[in-house]
């Protein structure tokens, strides 16, 4: 690292290459060790359909019931707040979008810096209130394992890289960036090995089970 | 994997005196594997919202009880044996094993603190349909000889007298001839080529006579064809509560025989929460083919008869009612608006309980946790849910449709010194019933 433009050019190449290509594998086994499990035939009859219903479960589940909500509001404020911010940066942030132009060709509209920037730091207070409510609150204590810390970890890490290479806290300049491309890269590299895999596979969860309780007639 | 019960130190019998072995929980565990489960497993991100929605942790304030974590020996399962990762470090040995201790322990999660009602299933951020998950964790709890010794007993109990209370046909004939003395009206058995075959659960034969009697009173008022059968009377299913195929496959058979055998077109389950359960939803999967019948709930069979017009109802109840939904009936069937249609034709001063339907709040006395006697005080803790929401809005009486959640309902609120007597639907139903005026009219039956 003793060129800090070297490091932002091998995080940008190589490194960027390596992390994309175990990301796809990676996620494209874990989706088939789901899928390749099937399911048995079911020979009840059927009260109601399984598509319709498994798909809208799929975009229903974001939103909780009134009671979940009255509940367990903290999470559903802050766990909106934060998931919404880090999808907002990730996909509105000029740059991110211009790299996402590159890779697929695709690209929209981004927001103006400074209000990605506020999404930033109000997406990095709410991971910290995340954090605290893990380690105090006695459920999310209790079934909270090591993974839990380490994903919360490199999640923090990868939002606060970016703001801090963004408002040029760190330098040189091309340091900063290298850092946040490479715990973005580290984040699409353990992905498919941990929970992150929830990014994709919530959306399978959310089908099957949508589709289960729709067979019986109940909207879930 | 080739741990035994004595390697490891547990209590357990072992292998020569027990046929249930760790080898075969983990055999068991394995194979209700599929893709729900593994989409399930790799989704949770451990956010406790589970948690929220059971009541046997909102009372206890127990976070041991969070849903998810009672699924643990099931994940570690999953994680080592169907997934790329968990392979390669079962190859460094890196797992954590599934072991008799283990098991010893999860017992009580998966039994005493889980009446299987499925609401975590349907608040799970992600998705995940924990309820399935218990009950596919329990078919490794039976196998590896890790289930409560009161599911056992009403398992043996069922396979070897039909009933898990033991109850013999003779019982149920005596009541039978209280009811056609009582009602002037002939209980039909063992009619071949009828259109419904009416299944009981002991409980409701012995707690809950007047069920029987409903049944025989409005089906006669709306010309409905049924029969009994002295084959097979029992609709319950202990093996479906403590988790074992091969147990729960030999009840529903039995029912089966019977419809079979009369010719019969449906089968109605009765006011029962589980039997619901296992003979509409996992009857069929059990004996591996669809039935050559239709299996309905009393309480759908009602509503059928009501909207086409078959049933005619006088009078209305007029203190303040409230309704509390089965689980089984209600969250885990669709069995929603049916009851409601029927509470209207005869209760003109009807509330709902703020959560109802399919987000109404479990008794605590299903999932097989009202035949664990040492699950009491979990089963009375879990009830406060209920009880919190009945003095919410203060109802005179409440109607149910399950003999389980009657008998938790009236146990519960008898407790906690609460004068709130709890009706069956279909006998409420009965009581209402305008009086027909054919030939036979006469002074006797009232």
């Amino acid at each position: 690292m003793s060129d800090p433009m070297d490091f932002l050019l091998l995080t940008k190449g190589p490194l960027f290459d390596l992390a994309i290509t175990v990301f796809a594998l990676g996620l494209a086994a874990r989706i088939l060790e789901i899928l390749i499990n099937g399911r048995r035939p079911n020979y009840s009859e059927a009260r109601g359909g399984q598509w319709l219903p498994g798909l809208r479960t799929v975009l229903t589940r974001s939103v909780p019931d009134p009671g979940t909500f009255k509940r367990a509001p903290f999470n559903v404020v802050v766990g909106w707040l934060w998931h919404l911010g880090f999808i907002v940066t990730l996909l509105f942030f000029i740059p991110h979008i211009a790299l996402i132009k590159s890779l697929l060709g695709l690209s929209w509209p981004g927001l103006p810096n400074p209000v990605v920037d506020l999404v930033t730091a109000v997406t990095l207070v709410a991971l910290v209130a995340t954090l605290v409510h893990r380690r105090t609150h006695p459920v999310k204590r209790r079934i909270s394992t090591l993974e839990d810390y380490l994903v919360w970890t490199l999640v923090f890490l990868v939002v606060l890289s970016g703001y801090l290479a963004y408002n040029r806290i760190i330098n040189p300049y091309p340091l900063a960036l290298g850092l946040h491309i490479l715990s973005a890269e580290v984040f699409l590299i353990v992905l498919p090995f941990t929970k992150l895999t929830h990014i994709f596979t919530a959306f399978i969860a959310r089908w099957y089970n949508g589709a289960s309780f729709g067979r019986r007639g109940v909207e879930s | 994997m080739s741990a035994t019960p004595s390697s490891t130190g547990s209590p357990r019998p072992s292998p020569e005196t027990s046929p249930f072995t760790l080898e075969r929980g983990l055999a068991a565990f394995r194979a209700e594997i599929d893709g729900p489960v593994a989409a399930f497993f790799s989704s949770c991100v451990h956010c406790g919202v589970c948690a929220q929605s059971c009541p046997f942790y909102l009372e206890t304030g127990d976070p041991k009880y969070t849903p998810i974590l009672k699924l643990e020996p099931l994940r570690l399962i999953w994680a080592a044996e169907f997934t790329l990762l968990g392979r390669l470090k079962g190859l460094l040995g890196l797992n954590k094993q599934v072991t008799d201790e283990m098991l010893t322990q999860w017992e009580e999660l998966i039994y005493d603190s889980c009446s299987m009602c499925g609401r975590c299933s349907l608040v799970c951020p992600v998705g995940n349909d924990i309820q399935a998950m218990v009950r596919k964790t329990r078919e490794g709890m039976v196998a590896s000889g890790h289930a409560p010794e009161g599911l056992i007993g009403a398992s043996v109990r069922a396979v070897q007298t039909g009933s898990p209370m033991g109850l013999q046909w003779k019982t149920l004939q005596v009541q039978i001839n209280h009811i056609e003395t009582s009602t002037g009206l002939a209980v039909p058995v063992d009619q071949a080529g009828v259109d419904y075959l009416v299944m009981l659960s002991s409980m409701e034969v012995i707690n809950f006579p007047e069920y029987l009697e409903a049944i025989t009173r409005i089906f006669d008022h709306a010309g409905v064809s049924w029969t009994l059968s002295t084959q097979c009377f029992e609709a319950t299913n202990a093996g479906i509560q403590i988790g074992n195929k091969d147990v729960a496959a030999i009840l529903v058979q039995r029912v089966v025989d019977a419809a079979v055998a009369l010719g019969v077109k449906n089968v109605i389950s009765p006011e029962c929460g589980h039997a619901y359960t296992a003979i509409r939803w996992e009857g069929p999967n059990l004996i591996g083919r669809p039935y050559p019948f239709h299996a309905f709930h009393i309480i759908e069979v009602l509503d059928q008869l009501r909207a086409a017009g078959r049933i005619k109802t006088e009078g209305m109840e007029t203190d303040r009612l409230s309704l509390h939904d089965p689980c089984n009936l209600a969250r885990k069937s669709g069995v929603i608006q049916q009851q409601r249609n029927l509470m209207d034709l005869v209760a003109e001063n009807f509330v709902e309980l703020k959560e109802h339907g399919r987000f109404q709040w479990c008794c605590g006395a299903g999932g097989g946790v009202s035949s664990n006697e040492r699950a009491e005080p979990l089963k009375l803790a879990a009830f406060k849910m209920k009880k919190a929401q009945i003095e919410e809005v203060e109802p005179e009486r409440m109607v149910t449709m399950c003999a389980t959640c009657r008998t938790q309902l009236e146990e519960g609120l008898e407790h906690f010194n609460m004068d709130i007597p709890v009706v069956g639907l279909t006998e409420l139903i009965a009581e209402h019933l305008v009086e027909r005026e054919p030939a036979e009219q006469a002074e006797g039956a009232t």
